[in-house]
């Protein structure tokens, strides 16, 4: 007999007690992971009971008022929906243009490297850091004032990081292969980069893009930070215009306030009533960060599953 | 002329990636530059070692330390809720769940980060506090426990996705070995899996703990923007990025000290989570160099 009969009874023992400690970690474990659902759903069910009754129509078309039931949040979306704009048209192409330099070009020397540490280190930069760069730059170095152009300057600046990171990424996973076939045609290499390296990592780059400009949407503090303003009655002036030459760009320069920022003056008022305008602002806000997030979740799952090099 | 081109393009594509450098360059510059003019008003001293954040009353003192309390209170709340769930959450996902699990869990996980802050804010001032007041009687309107609670709850996240990472990382043969000795699934997970995905553990915390100094509009909503030196979580507090908001929502003339002030609070801010990032990145340079 190698063991005791009471060795063998300890030995059982143990492991008993093992498979119960990793049985117990498992239901621990799953239990942590449902804590993030159930916020979530709390979260929605408690907006959606606070604020379902101030949902309508009336709501997206009126201004905000001293009257919590008129009051509505027509100046934050057009304010947002502008914002956005100009956020895109500033972190895309300069983003995508910052990836495919790091990732085609870049040699391994000091410079690439310390563009590389950098933009490490401006992903973690607090959000509100960007607004007082953007209060010190924009609004009172180059006197861009308190406006849309400067509001959406300040996004792009914030979610560049991350369009750069999934351009790189997207770009990185294009095999070898595909460009020395370019090349072998006789192409050169911003013909290769332009042709066949850029639309097949599209896909990979709109789902960064499309992630970025959600969290942009969300962001209050740096906003907060320009001076955009938390009342406004009056929409920008209109991108067309009937005269010569039908496009203006005078919106860019004028005061604004989006979607989070209405909402926190809403929160920060206190009367009862206004804060169901908040939790209505909140399901609308929250709406469109989802289906944001949805759309990017189903194109990377689209894209796994079709692209196979 | 076709080399020409070639150049010119990678020229401006170079630009483009230099604007990173330069954005830094003017966030540094910037902070620094009116800070300066602070300092030149208060002195460094009084700044660090005052007890009393007062820059709006007719007497203004200057002294951080009220804010820098309330920020490190708030975040240890966080720290205290994200850091143990967090890295439950993906030991479990790593070494627990089955695939279809995880696949699910992940970007639901993940939606968690996406939601606006200014949501979090709300949820915490007219939701979680009034549940904690009921089992907590002298918890006040505005306190650091909800806000903190809640910014933990919001980077669980950033903990677990780069904690999980890591702990995939590390090769199956490590795993089949511990498993080979008779190891469970609990023992191999604690005293295997973490100790080698150690470095890729740590940089999620440090990158979590930043997140949660940065974060603004919740603690701007619910603890109250009341500079109080205390480290009671009941107490309403004030945190460097309220501060900042809340002289930023009031109309603050370009040039005067108020102005001044959220540029002081806002290089404290940045020299704090720039430590952090650059110790993060140190440790997630190293989950490269193991295997």
């Amino acid at each position: 007999m190698l063991f005791e009969d009471n060795q063998i009874q300890e030995i059982k023992k143990r492991i008993a007690q093992n498979k119960l400690r990793d049985y117990l970690f498992w239901i621990l474990g799953l239990f942590s992971t449902l804590i993030g659902f159930v916020v979530f759903f709390t979260l929605m069910i408690d907006l959606f009971i606070d604020g379902f009754t101030r949902l309508g129509w009336p709501f997206l078309i009126s201004y905000p008022s001293r009257f919590p039931e008129k009051a509505g949040i027509l100046s934050a979306w057009v304010g947002t929906t502008l914002v956005m704009i100009v956020t895109t048209a500033t972190a895309v192409p300069f983003g995508i243009a910052s990836g495919i330099y790091l990732e085609e070009y870049g040699k391994k020397n000091w410079l690439t490297q310390m563009i590389e540490i950098n933009m490490n280190n401006l992903a973690g930069v607090p959000s509100i850091i960007y607004g007082l760069l953007a209060l010190g730059l924009f609004v009172y170095f180059l006197k861009l004032g308190e406006s849309i152009l400067t509001g959406g300057l300040t996004l792009g600046l914030l979610i560049l990081p991350m369009v750069v990171t999934s351009t790189r990424e997207s770009i990185k996973s294009i095999p070898n292969s595909i460009r020395e076939a370019s090349y072998a045609l006789g192409a050169t290499k911003w013909q290769t980069i332009k042709d066949h390296v850029l639309p097949y990592s599209m896909g990979g780059i709109l789902t960064g893009v499309i992630i970025g400009l959600s969290r942009a949407i969300g962001e209050t503090a740096p906003i907060i930070t320009v001076g955009a303003l938390t009342f406004i009655a009056f929409l920008p002036s209109p991108p067309i215009t009937i005269t010569f030459p039908f496009i203006s760009f005078k919106w860019l320069f004028d005061p604004f306030t989006v979607m989070p920022i209405q909402m926190f003056n809403w929160i920060s008022r206190p009367q009862k009533e206004f804060h169901l305008n908040a939790a209505a602002a909140g399901i609308i806000l929250l709406l469109m960060t989802l289906i944001m997030n949805g759309i990017a979740i189903y194109l990377r799952y689209k894209l796994r599953k079709k692209i196979k090099w | 002329m076709g080399r020409i081109k070639e150049r010119a393009i990678e020229a401006i594509l170079l630009l483009c990636a230099l604007s990173s450098v330069f954005v830094t360059l003017g966030i540094v510059f910037i902070l620094f530059y009116e800070a300066f003019g602070f300092f030149k008003e208060i002195s460094l001293w009084e700044f660090l070692t005052g007890t009393q954040w007062t820059p709006l009353f007719a007497q203004p003192k200057f002294g951080i330390l009220p804010l820098v309390c309330g920020t490190l209170l708030v975040t240890g709340i966080a720290v205290l809720v994200s850091l143990p769930i967090g890295l439950i959450v993906a030991v479990y996902l790593s070494e627990y769940a089955p695939y279809n699990v995880r696949e699910i869990a992940k970007p639901i996980l993940e939606l968690l980060a996406a939601i606006p802050t200014v949501v979090y804010g709300y949820f915490a001032l007219l939701f979680l506090t009034p549940i904690l007041q009921k089992f907590i009687p002298n918890l006040s309107g505005f306190n650091a426990l909800s806000p903190g609670i809640i910014i933990g709850i919001m980077i669980i996240p950033y903990v677990s996705s780069v904690s999980e990472d890591s702990m995939r990382a590390v090769p199956m043969h490590i795993r089949e070995g511990s498993y080979a000795t008779g190891a469970t699934k609990f023992q191999t997970a604690f005293r295997v899996i973490i100790p080698s995905a150690f470095s890729g553990i740590a940089a999620s915390f440090i990158i979590g703990i930043s997140r949660a100094i940065g974060e603004t509009m919740v603690v701007a909503i619910a603890a109250g923007m009341m500079p109080n030196l205390t480290l009671n979580p009941l107490e309403p507090v004030q945190t460097l990025t309220a501060y900042i908001v809340g002289v930023s929502i009031g109309d603050v003339p370009h040039g005067t000290i108020e102005y001044k002030t959220i540029f002081a609070a806002g290089v404290t801010l940045f020299l704090m989570t720039l430590f952090l990032n650059i110790l993060g990145f140190w440790f997630k340079r190293k989950i490269r160099e193991v295997y």
